[in-house]
């Protein structure tokens, strides 16, 4: 009897017995390949296999190494690789070279030259050395304006979502508030109030960009308190901030980065129309949107000197939406990976 | 030392405040656990399991509220009410603050582990450094020593490798093993009682016999005490050595495990004992519970069971039993009037079934 049961045993060992020396290692080694689906590197990964998003990744990343150089020149070195390289005659407004048009074009003012590929402005100064000084601004201000009010906005956003109740509406009314007056309205008289000035035009706009970073996180932030490592680590003996910094913010934090790298492209687009209508970057800091601005007067004789800024803020504006886009496709689990995610799950 | 209670409960009521009434989640809830002993805390969903436990760490969220009763842990009162002059209820004064809670109490001296392994732990850190986060803040020592800590607890709970897996991300686990690493937390504090909340529920049955084994291990060799909650009965006779069973809010029956299992008292523990298969007996059928429990918001008048109950009495309807002693020690005790000469269960008739579900009314789901 004992023996015949012990054959049935033999002969279909996997069915019965879960051997013993198997006991501690439950984890199946195919599970273990899905290290990599998290992770910076991962991200970076999926977003190099989407050309849209590659491109305006390399776009980005051209702007952004242009505006670095820009403002190593133009705050460490004092513009010595500027004079040294770019010719701007500046405050020359007799110059023979003024409102030239890009090489290889002619104009009532003259035929392009190689000196100035883009052709120059008014002023005799060149447009392509102007764009390069501009992006220096447009970059600065949307990615500071961005980082100011993502930071203000999670804070206020987790502590609204995280306690709810009386704080969730108190703090969540007051920014909603901004909401309700027309946001250029109250930066012009912010700005009225407090000086023209980039630094306060800035700030300006980041106040006004904490609400949508305070509702995006509130709305993240509710739906990962109810989980159980929330609970657990209240259960151990956490602070609450300890909390909210270790565990809410992080596992809210995803869509944040999606929308911060579309806010910066209108935050650009927001300061650009202040500085066109003068309450930006002030003379002679060279900014894209002044320059449309100084512009509007010569749109007939010579079309190319708005045509140039216009173009250099609609490609940085488009290429940001596009990383955006491209890195919400890649944090967003129910794209693509979502089929991954379903293999060798216990 | 094995007589010391470490953890007592006494009259526990936590009710929450909802809009379509007061929620009477747990309602006079009574037990003690003593030091390196396993009490189990059985019932049916939404019998006030969790939220007792929750109640003991004071975590329960708002609209949930303790409402009265007393927590006490070894000498320290986790909440405590008293009458003021004028009859109203206060909090007690020797009750811990939130703050000596939290640093004294909560993972330092009661752990906590939650049903769904694949939830509590954060998937954005690594598994090693929430442990070593955990033991950096309940104990006194250096981030290095938390390191080397937390990696022998990680080899503890029977993690292969736990040098290198300590770097890997909770996804990188499957669910048994995440289990293990949230025992490993549980442990690593060496707390003095743990709270077990249905911890293998959401695992398969050879990797909870797993689990079972080692936490009885490291029980042994720590000498922790365990609530343990659970709905299964098989878990309960594994592990547990005495067992409280829940109904709507209520401890209707507290037995040792032996005596639970070879004479439960209670008409629902009975009939709870007759609905699970057993491998001794073989029958065409099981028998379960009729019906569902009826919503604790205006829960059945009179003893909280006859309207499922098979043996139920007119008397049944009259008072709602108070857990009774069957024995002089009471160790089996049972909420029942059947056990009680004075109610006139006896004499009074038996009820009918149309009589049950009029009587039912709006609970009846």
């Amino acid at each position: 009897m004992a023996s015949e049961s012990k054959d049935t045993i033999d002969s279909r060992p996997g069915e019965l017995f879960v051997p013993a020396e198997e006991e501690y290692s439950v984890d199946n080694p195919d599970e273990m390949d899905n290290s990599e689906d998290v992770g910076i590197k991962y991200t970076i990964l999926q977003i190099k296999e989407d050309t849209t998003a590659r491109i305006g990744l390399y776009i980005v990343s051209i702007i952004m190494i242009v505006a670095i150089y820009a403002t190593i020149d133009a705050q460490l070195l004092d513009y010595a690789i500027a004079e040294r390289f770019w010719y701007h005659p500046e405050f020359d407004p007799d110059s023979p070279e003024a409102n030239l048009p890009p090489i290889g074009i002619t104009n009532a003012y003259g035929e392009g030259t190689v000196a100035h590929p883009l052709g120059t402005d008014h002023r005799g100064r060149d447009i392509l050395a102007r764009l390069v000084y501009g992006s220096r601004v447009s970059i600065q201000a949307g990615v500071f304006a961005t980082f100011i009010g993502m930071a203000g906005g999670i804070i206020i956003g987790s502590v609204a979502g995280y306690y709810g109740g009386r704080i969730d509406d108190l703090l969540m009314r007051g920014i909603e508030t901004l909401y309700a007056i027309p946001f250029l309205v109250l930066i012009i008289a912010f700005m009225s109030a407090v000086g023209r000035d980039l630094v306060i035009a800035m700030v300006a706009v980041s106040i006004l960009t904490t609400p949508v970073f305070a509702r995006l996180i509130r709305s993240e932030v509710l739906s990962v308190r109810e989980m159980a490592y929330v609970e657990a680590a209240r259960a151990s003996g956490l602070r609450d901030y300890q909390i909210i910094l270790r565990h809410v913010i992080p596992n809210s934090f995803a869509s944040v980065v999606v929308q911060a790298t579309l806010q910066i492209g209108s935050i650009i687009l927001l300061i650009a129309g202040l500085s066109f209508l003068g309450f930006g970057a002030q003379e002679p800091t060279p900014d894209w949107g002044a320059m449309l601005a100084d512009s509007r007067g010569f749109l007939l004789p010579n079309p190319w000197f708005s045509v140039w800024p216009g173009l250099a803020i609609l490609i940085t504006v488009v290429a940001f939406n596009i990383v955006g886009d491209g890195l919400r496709d890649a944090l967003d689990p129910y794209i693509d990976n979502s089929q991954k995610e379903d293999e060798g799950r216990i | 030392m094995k007589e010391n209670i470490i953890l007592s409960v006494k009259d526990l009521e936590t009710h929450f405040f909802t809009s379509g009434g007061i929620v009477r989640a747990v309602d006079g809830v009574s037990f003690n656990v003593k030091s390196g002993e396993t009490v189990g805390l059985v019932g049916e969903s939404g019998a006030g399991k969790s939220i007792t436990a929750r109640s003991i760490l004071r975590l329960v969220d708002s609209p949930g509220q303790i409402v009265g009763g007393e927590i006490t842990f070894h000498d320290q009162m986790i909440f405590g009410t008293q009458e003021r002059a004028d009859g109203t209820i206060e909090r007690h004064p020797d009750m811990l603050d939130d703050e000596t809670l939290r640093t004294q109490i909560r993972g330092s001296k009661i752990a906590m582990i939650f049903q769904d392994p694949m939830d509590s732990l954060n998937p954005v850190f690594k598994i090693g450094d929430q442990v070593r986060e955990l033991i950096e803040l309940n104990r006194d020592v250096t981030k290095y020593e938390a390191k080397e800590i937390a990696i022998e607890t990680l080899r503890e709970v029977g993690i292969p490798d736990p040098e290198n897996r300590y770097s890997d991300y909770p996804h990188e686990f499957s669910g048994g093993m995440r289990q293990r690493v949230l025992i490993a937390m549980a442990f690593s504090c060496q707390p003095d009682l743990i709270i077990a909340d249905e911890p293998t529920t959401a695992l398969d049955v050879t990797v909870e016999g797993e689990i079972l084994n080692l936490v009885r291990d490291l029980q042994k060799k720590y000498n922790t005490s365990f609530l343990w909650i659970t709905h299964d009965m098989a878990v309960i006779a594994e592990l547990c050595d005495r067992v409280n069973v829940m109904y709507l809010g209520e401890i209707i029956e507290q037995a040792n495990v032996y005596d639970l299992f070879d004479d439960a008292h209670h008409p629902y523990t009975e009939a709870l004992l007759k609905s699970i298969p057993r491998p001794d007996v073989s029958i065409e059928k099981l028998d379960p519970i009729t019906g569902v429990m009826p919503g604790a918001i205006n829960p059945p008048q009179g003893c909280r069971f006859h309207t499922r109950c098979p043996d139920a009495h007119r008397a049944c309807l009259d008072t709602n039993p108070p857990l009774i002693g069957l024995d002089e020690n009471e160790q089996h005790n049972v909420a029942c009037i059947k056990y009680d000469e004075r109610t006139g269960y006896w004499e009074s008739e038996e009820l009918e079934n149309e009589e049950r579900n009029q009587i039912k009314g709006i609970n009846n789901v």
